[in-house]
């Protein structure tokens, strides 16, 4: 194999690295605001079940975390659901003999459930960064808006949000580059990521180099993540 | 009529009681100073008049209508709350200005969310206030980038947006250096002679002695001395006035 056709073949699955990075933002962004309001509730009850989850979520690993998920639905309702998604497209869609979307459409159940996993242990992380930096807004800054006559929900929206964005962008810069790198967990239930393709490499081609050449794949975008989140804190950095 | 009369103002936390039964009333333009040592309650007095604090009994008036009573506290609804305090404005010791926003867009957001007008009226307003409290090259400035005097007329011009039949002011002069203190003074000074209505917690005896029409002096929640300037400064009746003026003379 020549070393672009190593390239394209660890770009596959660089693809579901990112695939899995996007989604998990996507779903994990928002998610984490009701459970960190969850956390802060005046309610005991609903404080407590949230403050439980993410002490859950965040005490075991996510690969472990991906096995439950991947599993567990199979042993509750005794039959294997993330399978049989794949068994489901198996056999009612044309599949192509090779590529990117033969890959795609084999593993889409194997994708959901890391989705699902990846989704809520983000979400989990980000509800206390956000806890964090909602925590640290002065009480005055509410005061302030309550004498304006303002309701609560001004007061967030217009207040307090944005000096919340400002002080949460360093905290989740670092655990949104934390997440790229996670992605390769995803090749513990068999999920071409770029690292299992490498291993493939060096297990049917006896070729060991593609492995560290992954690195390169995750630098790059790591570095494009940077400056784009600098860019960020730089545009939120005309205020204290 | 009077503008604000207050009745019989109780507030606990816990087990401190910290007003112990406070009357007093204001009649429209005058401004009433209350002094008092750390602790006395003044604060707290303020805070239960813009509704950042419920007392536990008493009444509070305005313009003859009773916007709060101890005794029906539960009835009020967050919307009768927001509208009661909209008859006070509070400039903070700390002044609390938004961050985020500049000078203009401090004094304009509450107008502009509260539907005050359209937002070249807003905006032409805003600009009169900022000019009122001497701040007119500051207009697109960030609080960042001003001095505590600056902040704290910003802030004086934020509140004054709403229109408030009474302005109360919580120390506004407690967080500022000797040579800042002065500026915002001023434009204290220069709003009661356009006919607002103020309250102003302070420290500053000669401040509290030349502008104010009357006078609280507060000790341990109740008010132990009320007057004009010349009555409680020049002849206290009360023991723990006349310590605490002393005490104020005996620091210079």
């Amino acid at each position: 194999m020549s070393f672009l056709e190593v390239t394209a073949f660890l770009a596959n699955g660089f693809v579901f690295s990112l695939i899995i990075f996007a989604v998990t933002l996507l779903c994990g962004v928002p998610l984490g605001l009701p459970i960190a309001f969850c956390s802060m509730s005046r309610y005991k009850p609903v404080k407590a079940v949230s403050k439980v989850i993410v002490w859950i979520v965040r005490g075991i690993p996510l690969m472990l975390q991906i096995f439950i998920i991947y599993y567990v639905p199979g042993l509750l309702f005794k039959t294997p659901i993330f399978s049989n998604i794949d068994r489901y497209i198996i056999s009612n869609f044309n599949i192509p003999n090779e590529g990117l979307l033969r890959m795609l459409l084999i593993n889409a159940g194997s994708l959901v459930a890391v989705l699902i996993a990846f989704s809520i242990n983000y979400a989990c992380y980000f509800s206390e960064i956000y806890r964090g930096g909602i925590e640290s807004i002065s009480k005055g800054q509410y005061e302030a808006g309550y004498v304006l006559g303002l309701t609560k929900s001004q007061i967030f929206r217009k207040i307090v949000l944005k000096q919340v964005i400002k002080r949460i962008v360093p905290p989740m810069s670092n655990e949104i580059i934390t997440l790229i790198k996670d992605t390769a967990l995803a090749n513990c239930i068999m999920i071409p990521e770029i690292i299992k393709q490498a291993k493939e490499l060096a297990a049917t081609k006896a070729m060991i180099w593609p492995l560290f050449y992954t690195g390169v794949f995750y630098l790059l975008f790591v570095g494009l993540l940077t400056i784009l989140l600098g860019r960020l804190e730089k545009k939120l950095s005309y205020f204290n | 009529m009077s503008v604000l009369e207050v009745k019989g103002i109780m507030k606990s936390f816990g087990k401190t009681e910290v007003l112990k039964g406070l009357d007093f009333s204001l009649e429209k333009g005058e401004v009433l100073s209350i002094i008092g040592s750390s602790g006395s309650g003044k604060t707290t007095l303020l805070r239960c008049l813009n509704f950042l604090e419920f007392a536990d009994k008493g009444t509070i008036s305005v313009n003859g209508k009773t916007i709060f009573d101890g005794a029906s506290l539960k009835k009020l609804t967050d919307n009768e709350i927001r509208e009661n305090r909209l008859h006070f404005g509070l400039v903070f010791q700390s002044f609390n200005l938004f961050p985020q926003y500049s000078v203009l867009e401090n004094i304009t957001l509450a107008p502009t969310l509260l539907n005050r007008g359209s937002e070249e009226e807003i905006k032409a307003e805003a600009l009169g206030l900022i000019e009122r409290v001497g701040l007119s090259d500051k207009i697109n400035n960030y609080p960042c980038e001003l001095s505590g005097g600056q902040q704290q007329r910003v802030a004086i011009a934020r509140a004054l947006a709403l229109k408030p039949d009474i302005l109360c002011f919580d120390e506004p002069t407690s967080a500022l250096d000797p040579e800042l203190t002065g500026e915002v003074l001023r434009v204290i000074r220069d709003l009661k002679d356009e006919d607002s209505t103020m309250i102003v917690v302070t420290h500053e005896m000669e401040f509290a002695r030349n502008v104010s029409d009357k006078v609280i002096f507060m000790a341990d929640g109740v008010i132990e001395e009320m007057g004009t300037p010349d009555e409680v400064f020049l002849n206290p009746k009360s023991e723990k006035t006349k310590i605490f003026l002393n005490k104020d003379i005996e620091k210079v």
